[in-house]
């Protein structure tokens, strides 16, 4: 049972549209619930406001635009056609004020001669200032739906999935094919964007194989779930990837609802195929004319949809108007639902076949008829102006159904690198040669009849040949003849009904020289609006064609890009949102740090102690007092977090050498050195130390931020570069921890614990603390006498609390990542981010002598390069002392507030030995300017500090105290 | 996206795979100065078929070549680079 009658059966839905209480039927979309209420007055057009109804049935929709939902789960933009209507669902119309029945925006129809095509690339002439304040007029009145501001409440999951046979589209061509597939034993994947599978048998009354047409389908499905295949529905293919990957968006609560037990609102499939069947249909076109935007005006599918699907009749005296025996299909539909057919419009000249002959008998068909103009009363379709057989006719109508061809729906087999024939029949680009696995089936090939579309689709599917009982009271369905657009059209006669492009729009791009349609499109906008031109594109392209004097392929296609469909945010970014959008990496010694009130800075992934606040102390505070008590007694910092890499084996130093651009090879058993690495350009990317443990071993550290890319580099280095080397590269970062012991008591306290001899600077030794066997590094990054005590992870525990008992014990404590960067700017010492931006060289930051001359490790050839080679005009590191209080980090230097910089302030810290600001900064030509005058300016902060440029170091520049 | 048959994994999805640089952009330690600039600043970069390096980063971390056609997206052959491939 279909029609009005079986609609009454299903349950009461109850939504609101602008505020208004409605009644809908379960299953109704939004668009067929707010028809069945009368309502056509849906939405405003982007650019001329204009009042505009629901046009189409489907995804296709160009004009009913609502936003659906409040809160988080509001969704602008949203096709009411694409909705399924659920109990409590709130829609609002976009793009009116004050109210869509009174919407002052719709002044821009009167102004529609000042905002022709590309106006306001027109708008660009002239002084920029003129611009801003078009622009803001231009944002205000072109408009859609206002995004949410709120988070959104619900969840999005991803998920993959492999199947041997993808079918996307459950009509009948996608049905058989799965179905055939399936009880083959394939793994089997259907998708539908619908609620329901059926596709265009939920419009039309035919029957296959006895069975009537929706039944026969719902059969169809069960049978392939109970065969074990998949079938999901809400479900929309919207990509199709190299490799066979087909992305589809399943909704799992319709947009605005609140999901079920699963919180999720929807899910990404990410579908790996052996093959896919594309049985995507086809989309209607409507007809060219003045007016056709008017709500009334409909896709005869559609109406037919609306009719048989949903019971709903959208009017009660209707015109059709037609290009081929399709539109009268919808003719006899509308007549058994009782509404009146008051004109049949065939463009054709001598329509013909036993259809047209039955429908003369019941209703006034008119060859050689096109609609020319629409009259309307209040918002809606009052009456239609057509030319017959060269003279003028009106009609009295509130429905006009288009039926003006058929577009194969190519998009994906065209994502899949397909490519496209042209059907001179009915005037439609058809899936050609395909590149993937990919084939289309059906209207979506541009086949008409359905016995032969279920016997190709079944044996497509991987079924035995076999053939398809189909009746069709209306008889099988002839190839879908496209309407011609005439040569000259009075009135606005929309294209793009989305984006407000009109025929005249088209016509004028021409004039103005626009030729190519990839020009077109955007000085026109058409086919850019958030349905990319379904309903559009062929139009525009046959009038481009049109004016070029080619063939439709000719004059050329645009790119089909995905999604098929307007596609959520959240869909794509899935669960990686919130505390999930990135892992989160705690210290081994998280917990003790807490114990100390740690504040924490994230570094990376990682959360490391930035300062120890006693109460009432700043940040700054804090840390300037734990920078002071390093100085002046002892601290202790985690440096767990270091890249850490033992490089062993008989060609350990030979693979050093290639890394490190320093001298490494001949280090001695039991030493260490500062090194850096060089990318192939010849600029500094990363810096740390090497160690010799042993005779075959090396124990290499380096930046905590780039453990990733130095653990990638020396994997490259090792593997491609050097694969002959014996020696292995093992990343220990997150096996060791370390804890760096620093100032003038360091070394007592060291001692105490081992009761060894503490190493030399730049020596290293294994002894044990607490019991534990722990490597001693004596490298010093503050200044001041220093240790890093290696141990396993598992142990750092009971060596922390013992370094850090000692410590205190010796009036010291630990200290964190600010403190760090105070004593390390004042021995200026560079960091890797601030200093070292990969933009240096060795010698720009003042470590040109430590260069290995020989060469031989990557990047030695781009030190050679003239422009690296030469000092003049490079940035060189200098030291920077503030003339007047703080000084801020990133600052510009000028010579005045205004001036170009020449230079930027990488780093600033208060002194730690002695009062005031100094920092470390990038200057063109710094080496040559130490004693000159400029200033640190921050246009954006509003600071200006005078500055005395100097040498990187501030703090025992003989290096006494690190030393023996 | 593309499924990459790993010489050592067999086909697996692209995002577990990182892209290196194309072969004729390696940058030998040996090689002079002049030819290194070129191999890194004037490429071939030819519309069609070409060979680059890719790494299986999210998989077993094993270097290899693809040769790729970059119209076409097809991944004609992949061969393993590192020392498990010296003869």
């Amino acid at each position: 049972m279909t029609g009005p009658a079986a609609r009454l059966t299903r349950p009461l839905v109850r939504f609101r549209f602008d505020g208004r209480a409605y009644e809908a039927r379960a299953g109704d979309t939004l668009a067929a619930a707010l028809l069945a209420n009368g309502v056509t007055l849906v939405a405003r057009s982007f650019k001329y406001h204009r009042p505009r109804g629901i046009m189409a049935a489907g995804v296709e929709e160009p004009s009913a635009l609502v936003t659906v939902g409040t809160g988080g789960r509001r969704e602008p933009n949203t096709r009411a056609t694409d909705v399924i209507v659920y109990d409590g669902l709130e829609a609002f119309s976009q793009n009116a004020w004050p109210s869509l029945d009174l919407d002052l925006g719709a002044v821009n129809g009167w102004l529609a001669r000042l905002i022709p095509a590309g106006f306001y690339y027109k708008t660009f002439f002239g002084p920029p200032r003129r611009w801003m304040i078009y622009e803001r007029f231009i944002r205000k009145a072109a408009g859609l739906g206002a995004p949410p501001v709120e988070p959104d409440p619900d969840g999005f999951a991803h998920r993959a999935a492999f199947c041997d046979l993808l079918v996307v589209g459950a009509g009948p061509a996608g049905l058989a094919a799965a179905l055939a597939a399936a009880e083959a034993g394939q793994r089997v994947m259907l998708v539908e964007q619908d609620a329901r599978v059926g596709g265009a048998l939920l419009r039309d009354p035919v029957t296959i194989d006895g069975m009537a047409g929706v039944p026969w389908a719902e059969a169809a499905a069960q049978r392939i779930r109970m065969a074990g295949g998949r079938v999901l529905l809400r479900a929309t293919a919207n990509g199709y990837w190299d490799g066979n990957l087909v992305t589809v968006v399943e909704r799992l609560a319709e947009p605005g609802q609140a999901p079920g037990a699963s919180r999720l609102a929807q899910r990404l499939w990410k579908v790996r195929c052996g093959r896919v069947l594309l049985a995507t249909g086809a989309i209607e076109r409507p007809l060219a004319f003045a007016g056709n935007d008017r709500p009334g005006v409909m896709l005869s599918q559609a109406v037919r949809g609306y009719v048989r699907r949903f019971g709903v009749v959208p009017g009660r005296r209707a015109v059709i108007a037609t290009s081929h025996d399709d539109g009268y299909r919808t003719a006899f539909a509308l007549a058994e639902a009782g509404a009146e057919v008051v004109a049949v419009l065939d463009g054709r000249a001598t329509p013909e076949g036993d259809l047209v002959e039955r429908a003369r008998a019941r209703f006034p068909v008119f060859a050689a008829a096109r609609p020319i103009a629409t009259r309307t009363s209040g918002h809606r379709l009052a009456g239609v102006t057509a030319e017959v057989a060269g003279r003028t006719q009106a009609f009295a109508a509130d429905l006009l159904a288009m039926a003006g061809g058929q577009t194969p729906v190519v998009h994906l087999h065209k994502q899949a690198g397909g490519e496209l024939d042209w059907d001179e029949v009915t005037q439609a680009f058809v899936p050609g040669p395909s590149r993937q696995g990919q084939r289309s089936l059906g209207a979506a090939a541009g086949r008409s009849v359905l016995a032969a579309i279920l016997a190709e689709a079944w044996e497509a599917g991987g079924g035995a040949a076999r053939d398809f009982a189909v009746e069709d009271p209306c008889g099988p369905a002839q190839p879908a003849a496209a309407a011609v657009i005439p040569a000259r059209l009075p009135g606005k006669a929309f294209v793009d009904f989305q984006n407000d492009v009109t025929l005249d729009d088209i016509d004028l791009a021409w004039r103005e020289g626009y030729r190519s349609v990839e020009h077109l499109k955007r000085y026109t906008t058409l086919g850019m609006a958030t349905d990319q031109g379904k309903t559009s594109n062929m139009a525009a392209l046959a009038r481009l064609a049109q004016a070029q004097g080619v063939a439709i392929p000719q004059a050329g296609l645009t790119t089909f890009r995905p999604p098929y469909t307007p596609t959520t945010l959240g869909a794509f970014a899935g669960p990686a949102v919130g505390d999930h959008a990135g892992p989160v990496r705690r210290l081994r010694l998280h917990a003790a740090h807490e114990a100390l009130g740690a504040i924490w800075l994230p570094s990376g992934y990682w959360f490391r102690p930035r300062a120890y606040p006693q109460p009432g102390e700043t940040p700054g505070e804090a840390s300037l007092r734990e920078a002071r008590m390093v100085r002046s007694r002892v601290g202790l910092v985690d440096v767990s977090t270091l890249a850490t890499f033992e490089i062993a084996g008989p060609d350990a130093a030979a693979l050093l050498e290639r890394v490190c651009a320093t001298t490494v090879g001949r280090l001695a058993v039991g030493r260490g050195r500062y090194t850096f690495m060089l990318r192939e350009d010849g600029l500094v990317f990363d810096d740390g130390t090497v160690w010799r443990i042993a005779e075959e071993r090396f124990l290499l550290t380096s930046s905590t931020g780039g453990a990733d890319r130095m653990a990638q580099h020396l994997s490259y280095v090792r593997n491609v570069l050097a694969p002959d080397l014996r020696v292995s590269v093992v990343n220990l970062q997150e096996h060791h921890c370390a804890a760096a012991l620093a100032g003038p008591r360091a070394t007592a306290v060291l001692e105490r614990l081992t009761g060894d001899a503490a190493p030399l600077h730049m020596h290293c030794h294994r002894t044990a603390i607490a019991g534990t066997a722990v490597l001693v590094l004596a490298a010093s990054y503050s200044g001041e006498r220093a240790f890093e005590v290696y141990a396993p992870g598992d142990r750092i525990a009971a060596v922390w609390a013992a370094l850090l008992a000692a410590a205190q014990e010796a009036g010291g404590g630990a200290y964190g990542l600010d403190a760090m960067d105070h004593l390390r700017v004042e021995k200026g010492h560079v960091v890797v981010g601030a200093e070292v931006d990969g933009r240096g060289t060795p010698a720009d930051l003042g470590l040109g002598g430590m260069v290995r001359k020989a060469g031989g490790f990557v990047g030695w050839q781009g030190l050679q390069r003239p422009v690296l080679a030469d000092p003049a005009g490079r940035r060189h590191l200098v030291g920077v002392e503030s003339l007047a209080g703080p000084l801020p980090e990133g600052a510009m230097l000028v010579g005045r507030a205004g001036d170009e910089p020449q230079g930027h302030v990488t780093t600033a810290a208060p002194r730690v030995a002695g009062e005031g600001w100094i920092g470390l900064a990038l200057l063109r030509d710094g080496a040559s300017r130490h004693g000159e005058t400029l200033h640190a300016w921050s246009a954006t902060r509003g600071l200006d500090v005078p500055v005395r440029i100097g040498p990187p170091l501030f703090y025992d520049p003989e290096g006494a105290r690190y030393r023996d | 996206m593309l499924l990459i048959d790993c010489p050592h994994c067999g086909p697996r999805a692209q995002e577990e795979f990182g892209y290196d640089r194309t072969l004729d952009s390696l940058v030998r330690i040996e090689d002079a100065p002049d030819a290194a600039m070129a191999a890194l600043y004037a490429r071939a970069n030819p519309r069609g078929e070409d060979d680059e390096i890719w790494r299986h980063t999210f998989g077993c971390r094993g270097w290899m070549v693809l040769r790729r056609d970059r119209v076409s997206h097809a991944i004609l052959s992949v061969r393993p680079l590192g020392p498990e491939a010296l003869p």
